[in-house]
Formats: structure tokens, sequence, C-alpha cells
């Protein structure tokens, strides 16, 4: 079935999406899991207000390790999405626009949302 | 999907909710950093303050009205049969509907311990 010359393995570094591009899907990915976890996020900060019982309930649950993992990636979502965000509101009053300076702003915005990540979950649980 | 929330408006309020979420969080995400994790008493007593409450209240209808226009967005990107694309649109709209009635249920249990 192997005609010549078709690819055999896809190499992801010689894909080149442009990092805007990249930056772009990410900010629509993280939007939609941010709101897929609003009802999450509604559970935990009712519980966190109900007395010292419920906030030690609510600490115990963000201990859970599927709910680390899923804390994980909400942290992020939450961190690209925001930094994104404020990229493209910057964009709307035309700061940014050309193109190397959206190519930076993006490669910033890729690699500074996972480093807060690992920060911010860093003071938080350890 | 004239009227309402389409169009320029939708995006311009995209944008405002946006600015004021980003606000709200980025202080909420200082404050549990550099408190390094409140104590109970610290964090009920933030969230019970009026002025915080009345920020949550706004951020509870800033948050649901821009995952509305969000979702609708992607939605239309992608579900394009008419039928299918309306029903997807009604569950995201009762979703965000509970997550409303709920949330303004906690911010009542919350109020209700000063008030
Ligand atoms: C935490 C809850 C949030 C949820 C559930 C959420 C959800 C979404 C969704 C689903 C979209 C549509 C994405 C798309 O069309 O590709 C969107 C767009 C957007 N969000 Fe958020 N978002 C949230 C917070 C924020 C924050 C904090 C900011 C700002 C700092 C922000 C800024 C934006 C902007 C500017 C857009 C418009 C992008 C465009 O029109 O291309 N969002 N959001």
């Amino acid at each position: 079935m192997r005609r010549e010359g078709r690819p055999v393995f896809l190499n992801l570094f010689k894909i080149r999406l442009p990092v805007p591009g990249v930056a772009s899907i990410a900010h629509r990915i993280s939007g939609v899991l941010l709101f897929l976890a609003i009802p999450l996020f509604l559970f935990i900060f009712q519980r966190s207000l109900q007395g010292e019982a419920g906030y030690a309930e609510a600490l115990a649950l963000l201990r859970h390790p599927l709910v680390m993992l899923i804390s994980l990636v909400l942290l992020w979502s939450l961190l690209h999405h925001w930094l994104a965000g404020i990229r493209y509101l910057l964009i709307d009053v035309d700061v940014g626009v050309e193109r190397t300076a959206a190519r930076k702003s993006a490669w910033t915005v890729l690699v500074l949302a996972p480093v807060l990540t690992v920060i911010i979950l860093g003071v938080l649980w350890l | 999907m004239r009227g309402g929330m389409s169009g320029m408006g939708a995006w311009l309020w995209q944008r405002l909710t946006a600015l004021y979420l980003g606000a709200y969080i980025l202080v909420l995400l200082l404050a549990l950093v550099f408190s390094g994790g409140p104590s109970a008493g610290a964090w009920q007593g933030w969230m019970t303050h009026p002025g915080v409450l009345l920020a949550s209240a706004l951020f509870l209808g800033a948050w649901l009205m821009h995952a509305w226009i969000g979702l609708r967005d992607v939605v239309v990107d992608y579900v394009h049969p008419f039928g299918a694309r309306v029903t997807v649109l009604a569950a995201v709209a009762l979703f965000l509907l509970t997550c409303g009635i709920w949330g303004t249920y906690i911010l009542i249990q919350a109020a209700s311990s000063w008030a």
C-alpha cells in the first residue's frame, strides 16, 4: 500500500504552524476547558465557605490526585487564556500588531503560561 | 442569530467582560499566592466582605456572559447543521443558566453570614 515518497512518520518539528496560530488554538481550547470547569469552581467555592469543616473538605478535595491533575490543566488554561486574552486586547488597540512583535508576544504567552503554572502550584502545594 | 447579543455588541461585551474577569482573577491569584494559602477564617472573611461579595456578584454575571459569547462563537464555527447547532446552543444556555442560579445561591448564602 505504501507509495513512493509517502512520509513514514510525522516529524512534528518540521511542521511549521505559525506560532500565533498555536497560541490562538490554545486560547480557544483553554476557553472551552474553563467553561466546562465552571461547576467544579462553583462546587469548591461553595464548600470552602461552609465553616471550618467545609473549608477543610474543600482543601482535601483539592489534594485528591485526580483533582490535582485537573487543577494543573485548569490553572494552565486560566493563565494561557488570561495572557493570550490580554495579548488580543492589546492587538485590538493596535499594540503589537506587526508581524515580528505578534510572533514574539505569542511565544511569550506560550512559554509564560506553563512557567507561571508551575510556580503558582509550587507555592500553593508545597 | 440576530439581535440581542450578536455582532459588534457581543464583540465589545466579550472584551469588557474579559477586562473585568482578568482583573478579578489577578487580584484573587495574587492574594492566594502571597498569603501562601489563607486559613479558613481569613478566606471566609475576604469572601463574605460586602465589597468583595459585590465584586463576586459582578464577576458571576461577567463570567457567564463571557462564557456564553465565547462558546457561541466556538459552536457557530464547528456545528453547522441548523438543528444540531440550536440543540448544542440550548444545552450551553441551560448549563450556564443553572450555573448562574447556583452561583447566585452561593453568594446569597455567603451574604447571610453577616446580613
Ligand atoms: C475564567 C473563565 C473564562 C472562560 C470560561 C472563558 C471562555 C472563553 C471562550 C470559550 C472564548 C471563545 C474562544 C474562541 O472563540 O476561540 C473566549 C474568548 C475570549 N476570552 Fe475568555 N474566558 C474566560 C476568562 C477570560 C479572561 C480572564 C480573559 C482576559 C484576560 C479572557 C479574554 C478573552 C478574549 C479577549 C476573548 C476573545 C478572543 C477572540 O475574540 O478571538 N477570557 N473566552
